[in-house]
């Protein structure tokens, strides 16, 4: 069973079409006793840091996820701002935020790009991992976002993406992993990405 | 590289798929779930539905349709019609849709998408505007389905709508709806330099040679109807589109 962890932020109705239509096992909970006994947890988000920190805070999942991130090391997907609170802070809120990595989000500079980096991208393989396997031809997802992860460790970077600068679109400490673009509304390539993180073993 | 998003723009009315010219004459074209499966396979970048009588007709969004559209649609999918509350966000959201677009509402009560954006984030709230070219020449912005003239001039409008937290504008051309005339690339010249947010061209399109030029006028994404929907100009409807390497060829 996979959990996707309702903070009352971010869509996630649309992750749950995507993991039912790849055949998956998934609930939509904040209940920690599902949370807890799911095999694989996904962290989705969309909107402000501070207030889905808060949020979390609130509904008293903070300390859960870390045990479950850190001790237990189950695998955990954070999607787009998901991805961002994994990290210790943000530039976009005040709280700090789950620091599994050593990795902070920042802004991208106001130039000549257009802020949010919306719309469809492709992500370079940095390292390699399984979350794309079987991912051949060109990978291409779908982004919105105005801050980007950037990692105290390279290591740490799974794929890059241009955008002005090459910023970090996936990464993966361990069983820790994050996407900023959006899997579930990235087509065959997102489908693919998460029957690989449903596989996962 | 960041690609240029094209996207279909389907009009609902009673759940259906219909498709109008300049606004008027709504014709039959389609299930609307039905298209998206077709449009999964087409690889599209984005998906718009705005359902065109929801306001005009004191209704609120088709929760219902909303969702069987969003249990298919594997991208982006943007909703608009009817939205009128947080409320009536936070169901649509919750049933699968990335961003909502407000047009009658946004020109009513524009503290709305300020509240929006607060709530949900930028990048999750679309204006749209409609805009027409009134007999003096100038352009205004029309709501409610392009039945109701509001004084207001795209460009100022486009501009508070940014600063009240617009993600993004999507420009529909009324005079140009239905037509394969191309888009109105003076408004979207106007409209463009006037706001940072991206743009979405609307109304128009005719070929994929429409979509460059619309860029080049300023627009960061391009929306079409008719050549999504029919055969060509005064045929049979067809849900089509246009293939990634042609798009790729034309737009990069």
């Amino acid at each position: 069973m996979i959990a996707i962890v309702d903070y009352g932020m971010g869509n996630l109705g649309s992750i749950q079409n995507m993991l039912k239509k790849i055949g998956a096992k998934v609930i939509i909970t904040h209940d920690s006793a599902v949370i807890g006994a799911a095999d694989k947890i996904i962290l989705p988000g969309v909107g402000a840091f501070d207030a889905a920190m808060e949020n979390l805070n609130k509904l008293g999942l903070t300390p859960l996820l870390n045990d479950l991130a850190l001790e237990k090391h189950r695998p955990i997907l954070g999607i787009c701002l998901g991805m961002q609170m994994m990290t210790k802070r943000s530039a976009e809120g005040a709280l700090p935020g789950l620091g599994w990595l050593d990795a902070e989000t920042v802004r991208f500079a106001n130039g000549s790009l257009r802020v949010p980096h919306m719309g469809w991208n492709t992500v370079d393989i940095r390292r390699e991992d399984p979350l794309f396997k079987d991912m051949y031809e060109e990978r291409r997802f779908y982004f919105v976002h105005s801050y980007y992860v950037k990692c105290a460790d390279n290591s740490d970077i799974l794929t890059s993406t241009k955008y002005g600068i090459d910023f970090c679109s996936s990464f993966a400490k361990g069983n820790i992993r994050g996407v900023q673009y959006h899997p579930e509304k990235s087509h065959k390539f997102g489908m693919l990405l998460l029957k690989n993180f449903a596989e996962l073993v | 590289m960041l690609r240029t998003r094209v996207m279909p723009c389907l009009l609902l009315r009673n759940s259906k798929l219909v498709k109008t010219v300049k606004f008027k004459n709504p014709r039959y074209v389609g299930d609307p779930v039905n298209a998206v499966k077709i449009y999964n396979d087409k690889e599209v970048d984005e998906l718009i539905f705005l359902d065109i009588t929801a306001t005009v007709e004191k209704r609120a969004p088709p929760f219902k349709t909303i969702s069987e559209i969003a249990t298919e649609c594997f991208m982006p999918y943007t909703y608009g019609g009817g939205i009128g509350s947080i409320e009536d966000m936070k169901k649509v959201f919750g049933l699968g849709v990335e961003k909502i677009a407000i047009n009658s509402k946004a020109v009513e009560r524009p503290a709305l998408v300020k509240e929006a954006a607060t709530e949900f984030g930028n990048q999750s709230v679309v204006v749209s505007i409609d805009a027409k070219r009134n007999p003096n020449g100038k352009y205004e912005v029309f709501t409610r389905s392009g039945t109701n003239p509001t004084g207001l001039d795209p460009v100022t409008h486009a501009r508070k709508m940014e600063e009240m937290g617009a993600g993004e504008i999507l420009l529909t051309s009324i005079d140009r709806d239905g037509t394969w005339e191309g888009y109105d690339l003076k408004l979207i010249r106007m409209v463009a330099e006037a706001v940072t947010v991206p743009l979405i061209a609307c109304g128009g399109a005719g070929s994929v040679q429409d979509f460059r030029k619309a860029v080049d006028a300023g627009a960061s994404a391009c929306a079409a109807g008719s050549m999504v929907v029919y055969q060509a100009k005064d045929r049979g409807v067809l849900i089509k589109f246009p293939m990634q390497a042609e798009l790729r060829k034309v737009l990069s």
